[in-house]
């Protein structure tokens, strides 16, 4: 540090210069080098991907920051991606195109489980700002009356990741059980077009694959505004010394239901982003496996780093893709020994690992090559 | 719903469904009386119990198929051998995990969670390629299939009686061993004051290693005992985990007695809830009343009060 | 040194005609049968030191934890200038001015000395305050000024891990006085430092206490003898005896209890 003046020194930057540097290769990843690369079928299979990373983002805030564990995010993506599903469904069984029911214009699963009228909690789905709004405000209710009761009851830790998923199981049961509202066990399927736009296309696929990437980059923007507000820090000195907070005149309880409520909104938003992407939504992404499965996602990442977040999130889920093709018996050794790995070898995961062995070396070379900040400093948005 | 049924049907269909519950309440009080251990004395949260416990089921079923085939005479006693095998077995790999795993981590209780969710994909793969995808099921000996006709509409399986029998000589094991014996005393002394007990001279690493391998055999011996109800397949220790959990958490978690109670009043809720509800309403009733109830009274039923 | 201003006759007045900063009165509470404080009843006046001593398990730090809601009575009442605080919640006591350190040092070890005390600073408490927080000028300058008060200036960049034991409990003393609270409660803030931290902290203690209360739980018996206006001596969860230092020391049943069989 050779910035002298005092003041400098505490100055709270928006992002550090290797930080903007990060954010500038993901997106050049995400918005260039993947597209030129794959094909119309594996870019959309990032995109489903990259539907994950939310979920890992926002654990990223309650585990990592918060040292909330939740083990029932998929509640949160099930419940965006279900929201978003029950507005596309409902404009794919348009009267004519469900003429051969015995009931018209409701969802197929609805008529084959002898149900006559479109049930009431269905009906606002018929608008999309609705549901757009449904997919944000739903989550996060459901999320900030559970934070509420169990903060405030000073329940944390192992008990919260226990009863979370419970409550991932208790809602898989519910889906699965009741078919003639959910569509059981296969969930919400047959998904054709958003507001008459069809979204069966590569074109529609591409055009989604990139609207995904920026919510993604806006939420990773919202969740650095977080991290470097003090309510980050307070995060993480509460993960620390909760009483010291407490102490300090801070009520624990709403910034715990706060970490948990972002995850919840991030996890739904990724949701809603996968149904449209991939055109259909079940319970197989709502349960305790699934749920699991995001946190080690976030841990592979790094449960600190955004951007690790979203990279483990990728390098996982392609580790998934690729192994389970060609080796579909090793790829639970495989995740089993990855969890291991993680939690005993590298317990800060690849952004852990950046940071002990590649970055001293980056700064260092950097350092030699020109004495002043490499990088030109892009003004804080304060 | 009540109404469509006679007073005595009412009844018989409360014994009998209480006595299926009993069953039920067998497989849970097991697998939780391990759990409590792991989880309410060590602070290990241990996903992979479901899967200790179907270690226990798959010898229970490697011993009913040796005694078939090798030792044909003895195999009415085959039973007895097979929850032998059962714990120590499970209990073995337990302690194998405890020093390669869990050692490691007993500051860190929700990394535990996460290490040992990965130990349970890894034995799940493992079964599978063991003893293959599908389900598998073990003979009985002709001793314990049949059932007490004790009224005209109420008859009870003999196995669900001694699979009840094992769990009440088990539970009691259990209680003598850790509330009247040195080693239980031990196990205490470490949970309370891990650095005190090590100075006054017990191997608190040799204790975690047993308590550990304790806690996962007496998952073998429910597994043992879950092959006379459910068939055994690689993923159906998964399907228990959560309940146990709930149950463990329910009789608040250092409790042996609470544990107990807890798994007896969800095992015979779900059992009456299923007797008039789908399986499934039944089971998400009794999941939420115990989340409801657990977020009003986090500590449990049973706790004690203490200077935090 | 200052017991003289404060005539001992006070103690048994009646507390209503005085305007205590601090009354506690008739305060119990039970663990499962156990009383760990028992019918406890003190008062604290506007700028007094109060040094609480006691043998091991006395209840000191309990009374500690109920006065800044970390436990709760089971009977009894403490009024924080006429205000009850029994029924507050813990951020509700510190809202009203109360402010307690702890046993062994607690801060945050994975942020800076400046972070540290940066979270302590009163402001932006809420969820949306901490959010929307500017560390501005007048947050820096404050910092740097009670930084250098604790003789922590030099280390403001420093993750609070790596400070030394004595700097620690320096450092929780500050994020104290940046929350300036009109009662501080400290508990053993000398505990384990060398004597050279000791004078230190005395002398750090005698700054701060300017303008407010202070109630202290010490064993070192040198360094209450500096530092106490009054002294209350708790036994078994009672109070054994209370006054200056030189009355209690010598009262025969105080040195019954730490000289006695």
């Amino acid at each position: 540090m050779t910035r002298s003046p005092a003041s400098n020194v505490h100055d709270n930057p928006f992002m550090k210069p290797m930080e903007w540097i990060s954010l500038a290769l993901l997106a050049a990843v995400i918005f260039l080098v993947l597209p030129m690369l794959l094909d119309a079928f594996r870019l959309n299979l990032v995109g489903k991907y990259l539907t994950y990373s939310f979920v890992a983002l926002g654990l990223v805030i309650c585990w990592g920051f918060g040292g909330i564990l939740s083990l029932g995010q998929g509640v949160f993506f099930g419940l965006g991606g279900y929201l978003m599903a029950m507005y596309l469904k409902l404009e794919a069984s348009s009267i004519e195109n469900t003429k051969i029911q015995s009931t018209p214009g409701i969802p197929d699963f609805m008529d084959w489980n002898q149900i006559t009228a479109l049930p009431w909690f269905w009906k606002p789905f018929t608008s999309l700002p609705f549901t757009i709004l449904a997919v944000l405000v739903v989550p996060a209710l459901f999320a900030f009356v559970i934070g509420t009761a169990m903060f405030r009851r000073r329940v944390g830790g192992t008990y919260f990741a226990i009863i979370t998923q419970a409550i991932a199981a208790i809602l898989t049961i519910l889906i699965v059980g009741q078919q003639g509202y959910t569509g059981g066990i296969n969930g919400i399927t047959d998904l054709r077009t958003l507001h008459g736009w069809d979204i069966r296309t590569d074109s529609a696929h591409n055009i989604l694959y990139f609207v995904n990437g920026g919510l993604l980059v806006a939420c990773i923007l919202f969740a650095q505004y977080v991290k470097r507000s003090k309510l980050g820090r307070i995060l993480l000195a509460m993960r620390d010394k909760e009483d010291r907070v407490r102490f300090s005149g801070y009520q624990v309880a709403s910034f715990k239901t706060f970490a948990f409520c972002l995850a919840a909104v991030f996890a739904a938003i990724g949701g809603a982003m996968f149904t449209l992407q991939v055109g259909f939504m079940s319970p197989s992404f709502v349960g305790i496996v699934p749920s699991i499965e995001m946190v080690i996602y976030a841990a592979v990442g790094g449960r600190l780093s955004l951007f690790g977040a979203v990279w483990g999130t990728l390098l996982v889920n392609w580790a998934k893709t690729t192994f389970s093709e060609s080796f579909p018996e090793l790829w639970l050794f495989g995740l089993g020994a990855l969890f291991i790995a993680v939690v005993l070898a590298f317990p800060n995961g690849l952004a852990g690992i950046y940071r002990t062995y590649v970055e001293p070396r980056l700064t260092r070379r950097v350092k030699a090559l020109e004495p002043a900040p490499a990088v030109a400093l892009p003004h804080a948005a304060e | 719903m009540l109404g469509d049924y006679s007073l005595t049907d009412l009844s018989s269909i409360f014994v009998m469904q209480g006595f299926a519950g009993l069953i039920l309440f067998s497989v849970y009080t097991l697998m939780a009386l391990g759990l409590a251990i792991i989880f309410g004395q060590m602070g290990v949260i241990n996903m992979a119990h479901g899967e200790f416990m179907i270690l226990g089921a798959y010898m229970t079923y490697l011993c009913s198929g040796f005694f078939q085939t090798h030792l044909p005479a003895l195999f009415p006693a085959y039973f007895f051998v097979a929850m032998a095998l059962a714990f120590l077995a499970s209990g073995a790999l337990g302690m194998l995990v405890e020093w390669a795993l869990i050692r490691h981590l007993y500051k860190r209780p929700l990394d535990t969670l996460l290490a040992t969710w990965g130990l349970s994909l890894i034995l799940q793969q493992a079964y599978r390629t063991i003893f293959g995808p599908r389900e598998v099921g073990v003979e009985l000996p002709a001793w314990l299939i049949g059932s007490v006709q004790v009224t005209d509409t109420i008859e009870i399986p003999i196995n669900g009686m001694f699979v009840m029998a094992v769990t009440l000589l088990i539970t009691a094991g259990v209680a003598l061993l850790m509330y009247r014996s040195r080693f239980g005393a031990q196990v205490r002394a470490v949970v309370q004051n891990r650095p005190m007990a090590g100075a006054v001279g017990i191997d608190t690493e040799k204790v975690d290693r047993l308590t550990f391998g304790l806690g996962c055999g007496i998952a073998g011996i429910a597994g043992s005992a879950f092959t006379m109800v459910g068939s055994t397949g690689p993923t159906s220790g998964q399907l228990y985990i959560v309940d146990t959990f709930l149950i463990v958490v329910f009789g608040g978690a250092a409790s042996l007695l609470g544990t107990i109670a807890s798994a007896f009043s969800i095992s015979q809720t779900q059992s009456t809830l299923e007797f008039f509800l789908s399986g499934s309403t039944a089971k998400v009733i009794t999941l939420l009343s115990v989340v409801g109830i657990l977020m009003l009274r986090p500590q449990g039923l049973f706790t004690l009060k203490v200077r935090r | 040194m200052n017991a003289a201003i404060l005539p001992s006759h006070l103690i048994g007045a009646d507390p209503a005609e005085k305007n205590f900063l601090l009354a506690v009165e008739g305060l119990t509470v039970s663990f499962d049968g156990f009383k760990a404080v028992n019918d406890v009843s003190f008062y604290v006046d506007p700028n007094e030191i109060r040094v609480i001593i006691g043998p091991n398990g006395a209840g000191k730090t309990t009374v500690l934890d109920l006065i800044c809601g970390r436990t709760k009575a089971s009977s009894g009442s403490i009024k924080y200038k006429g205000q009850e605080l029994t029924k507050l919640s813990e951020s509700a006591i510190v809202l009203a001015g109360v402010g307690r350190k702890f046993q062994t040092p607690s801060i945050y070890d994975d942020l800076t000395v400046f972070e540290n005390l940066e979270i302590s600073y009163p402001r932006g408490r809420s969820v949306l305050g901490a959010l929307t927080f500017k560390r501005d000028a007048q947050v820096r300058d404050r910092i740097e000024e009670v930084a250098s008060m604790i003789f922590l200036k030099d280390q403001l960049l420093e993750r609070a891990e790596f400070l030394s034991h004595g700097q620690k409990q320096w450092l929780e003393i500050g994020m104290l006085l940046i929350q300036d609270p009109e009662l501080l409660m400290l508990d053993e803030p000398v505990a384990g430092m060398s004597v050279g931290e000791r004078i230190k902290t005395a002398e750090l203690l005698n700054e701060i206490i300017k303008g407010r209360s202070v109630l202290v739980i010490e064993h070192d018996m040198k360094f209450v003898e500096d530092i106490a206006h009054r002294v209350t001596v708790l036994h078994q969860g009672k109070v054994l005896s209370e006054g200056s230092m030189e009355r209690v020391k010598n009262d025969p049943k105080v040195i019954e209890v730490y000289l006695g069989h």
